[in-house]
């Protein structure tokens, strides 16, 4: 036991030491919470049009303004040409052109038919989309106001809907458990795999190995400094996400708290393994973050809805540990989720930690070669 | 100069030696764009859905077969339980339940109108609203298909008025991959500018090989020159590897001048590499190197736009953007390759680009020191 500490003992002065480690390691999860908290959004606003509009008539005028006062769009500048509008598009100052075509509002009287198109710079197609859509809705009330179309004259479905568990839409619920993952994981997978490849490539592997000290013990008192660290990150998000943005826990706390141990445990065994299987740091630090980084943030969820991806890419998620801890801690937070409905993803995790270690084990030298 | 291509094959010796380093720089870019232009996708498909049925007639039968054939939902059960359905949702089994109110065709033939109910898991914000608003579709749809059938008025006086058309451009097709192949190539370029540039010379510092080179006669510009042109000359092979992958394997269109983007890139990677100097002068292990990086590549990709769009951030977030080289990238990128920008159209990304190499430059040479302690 004395020997566990003494072995604590230094690894925690080995943190302390690197503090521009630690600064990074502390502020990166505050840092990460406020940008997701506050810049990454897909919201739209005052977005830039241009405008050809060859009339200029009552109506169009009307058309354009009503644009305007939707809050959505923005006029940028009026051109005469559909080339005009390319060029804005090429430069990136507008992502909308609204086309009329000529004497729009005498041959809307005249006729009773006028053409207006609406052209978007589709390179971002979604943001594409939803702005078209917007422009055809504002113009179709417009037209229906012009006509004296009673809005409904038949039966009528009417649809109440409600958002559970995030009515304010904030998108910072969903980014709060995922930045807790990676965190977690960055700090008990990456950090100890390069610590204790750190000795290998030191040579000091060899004389921890040679004191009394037993290898189990060497290994433990290495990882719980690292333990200590990420549940104090832990805390640091709950906190920041509860006082900043009103992220609610509305499951037990006990159970969060349990849950993130085993996921620690689980990145623990995994940066671990990693360790026995290489030799110097940067062959450590490519395979930690090509083979657990990238995938994590990328395949657990956490940015993008698993449901979307490509089934293969799909499958490959099951075998991703943030996966099934980010279902369980979104589910406690933001659903109040009991055990009772979580059991399925707590069991995976187990079996994941038991098979890192098993393998751990099993690759672990304490002879040299 | 000869010192300098002495340096550059001791980097490149160095590199390779590394038996990881080439399947590494061959497979990222694969790897990465496969992933990430699949996986980045937002368009929502098989969206789970609950209906709480309370009878059974073709009025209810018909909505609820609106649902069934759609291709956005995938009803997964039909019940007259609320608590089932809420279940389900909480389980994760369904992201929204609807809910067609009792009495629903009563209520149309006597009162006109009637009631459903929807409601969605909102955890993940956009989702719920795309997935609520095609829901709502469906059933403004079906409730137009009542109307016809109750008015008889004909169709055709629909079609008068203002017509309006809308059209995509650069994009017709509406693929996501396009979008995203663009800004990924960045991403690539970044993460060996920075991150090896920075661990490279870092290495030799903890490894103490540093002051073996600092006691020979070579100069500062020569060692400066020898680490980063081969990362340069790295970063453009990456960039050529991972547009004929983004060609050959997502078709996306490469409309304007190749030559404006590899320019962009030599400026891009110079302002980069130096980035990666600045943070090896200032850390002294290759753990510290690397989540120096890491920090910084981290925010500035997610405040790059790559994601989601720089215009919809907040102005003071939107400010923090002018100092991130990777926004400008991915701009020139997207706009140069998508929609063949000429250099006009990008020649402010390329002044601000150029300062920023100077200014980064500078700061990193004048914290290089060739003598330790």
């Amino acid at each position: 036991m004395k020997r566990l500490f003494s072995v604590i003992k230094k690894e925690t002065l080995h943190i302390l030491r690197d503090w521009r480690t630690l600064m990074i390691l502390i502020s990166m999860p505050i840092a990460l919470v406020v940008i997701f908290g506050f810049a990454v959004t897909n919201e739209i606003r005052n977005v830039n049009i241009v405008v050809v509009d060859p009339s200029k008539d009552a109506q169009t005028m009307e058309m354009i303004r009503r644009m305007e006062a939707s809050g959505y769009f923005n006029v940028f500048s009026y051109v005469e040409t559909v080339r005009d509008i390319e060029k804005n598009f090429q430069r990136g100052d507008a992502k909308i052109g609204i086309l009329f075509q000529e004497n729009f509002g005498e041959n809307l009287q005249k006729y009773n038919t006028a053409e207006v198109q609406i052209l978007a710079d589709a390179s971002d197609p979604n943001t594409a989309s939803i702005l078209a859509n917007y422009a055809e809705i504002i113009f179709t009330r417009y037209q229906m106001e012009l006509q004296g179309i009673p809005t409904f004259n038949g039966p009528r479905i009417i649809v109440e809907n409600k958002m559970l568990f995030n009515p304010g839409l904030k998108s910072v619920y969903l980014f709060v458990p995922g930045v807790i993952t990676v965190i977690l994981m960055l700090i008990c997978a990456l950090m100890t795999s390069i610590a204790l490849t750190r000795e290998k490539e030191f040579g000091n592997m060899e004389l921890l190995l040679v004191s009394p000290l037993k290898p189990g013990v060497v290994v433990i008192g290495k990882v719980i400094p690292y333990v200590v660290l990420s549940f104090i990150d832990l805390l640091l998000i709950l906190i920041l996400g509860d006082l900043v943005f009103k992220v609610p826990i509305r499951g037990s706390l006990i159970l969060l708290l349990l849950e993130s141990l085993l996921f620690i445990a689980t990145s623990l065994s995994l940066g671990i393994f990693i360790s026995t299987k290489t030799n110097n740091q940067q062959t450590a630090m490519i395979i930690s973050l090509v083979g657990l980084f990238l995938p994590t943030i990328l395949l657990s969820g956490f940015i993008f809805p698993i449901e979307s991806m490509p089934w293969p890419l799909q499958w490959i998620s099951h075998i991703i540990p943030a996966r099934w801890f980010i279902v369980i801690i979104k589910n406690i937070m933001l659903k109040g989720t009991e055990i009772a409905f979580l059991w399925k993803e707590t069991l995976i995790l187990m079996f994941m930690t038991t098979a890192f270690i098993v393998l751990s084990i099993k690759n672990f030298k304490i002879r040299l070669e | 100069m000869q010192t300098i291509l002495f340096l550059i094959r001791k980097e490149f010796i160095q590199i390779f030696r590394h038996k990881i380093m080439l399947p590494m720089l061959i497979m990222m870019p694969l790897v990465q764009l496969i992933i990430l232009a699949n996986a980045a996708d937002f368009e929502i498909r098989n969206i789970n859905i609950h209906i709480i049925n309370h009878e059974n007639n073709s009025l209810n039968n018909r909505l609820i077969s609106k649902f069934k054939t759609s291709d956005h939902f995938n009803v997964i059960a039909v019940g007259a339980s609320q608590k089932q359905a809420h279940d389900n949702i909480l389980y994760g089994n369904a992201d929204l339940y609807l809910e067609i109110q009792q009495d629903f065709e009563k209520s149309i033939l006597r009162d006109n109108n009637a009631k459903v109910h929807i409601s969605a898991n909102a955890i993940d914000g956009m989702k719920a609203g795309l997935a609520t608003s095609y829901a709502i579709h469906i059933v403004q749809d079906f409730n137009q298909n009542i109307i016809v059938e109750s008015t008889d008025l004909p169709v055709s006086v629909q079609e008068s008025g203002i017509v309006t058309k809308s059209s995509f451009w650069f994009n017709p097709e509406m693929d996501y991959a396009n979008f995203m192949v663009p800004g990924i190539l960045v991403i690539l370029v970044t993460a060996i500018g920075m991150f090896f540039t920075g661990i490279n010379i870092v290495r030799e510092k903890e490894m103490g090989t540093i002051e073996q080179i600092n006691v020979t006669p070579i100069k500062k510009h020569q060692f400066i020159i020898g680490k980063l042109s081969p990362f340069l000359i790295l970063g453009l092979v990456e960039l050529a590897l991972g547009l004929t992958i983004g060609k050959l394997i997502f078709d996306i269109p490469i409309v304007g001048s190749l030559w404006l983007v590899f320019s962009f890139a030599t400026l891009y990677l110079l302002a980069v590499l130096g980035l990666g100097m600045l943070l090896s002068t200032i850390t002294n292990t290759q753990q510290q190197a690397m989540f120096m990086s890491w920090f910084f590549l981290m925010i500035f990709v997610l405040m790059s736009g790559l994601f989601t769009p720089i215009e919809s951030m907040p102005a003071w977030a939107q400010k923090i953007t002018w100092f991130n080289p990777v926004s400008y990238f991915i701009d020139v990128n997207r706009k140069v390759l998508l929609k063949g920008s000429d250099f006009y159209a990008v020649q402010g990304q390329f002044i601000k680009i150029s300062i920023f190499a100077i200014v980064i430059n500078t700061l990193a040479i004048w914290n290089y020191r060739k003598t330790s302690g």
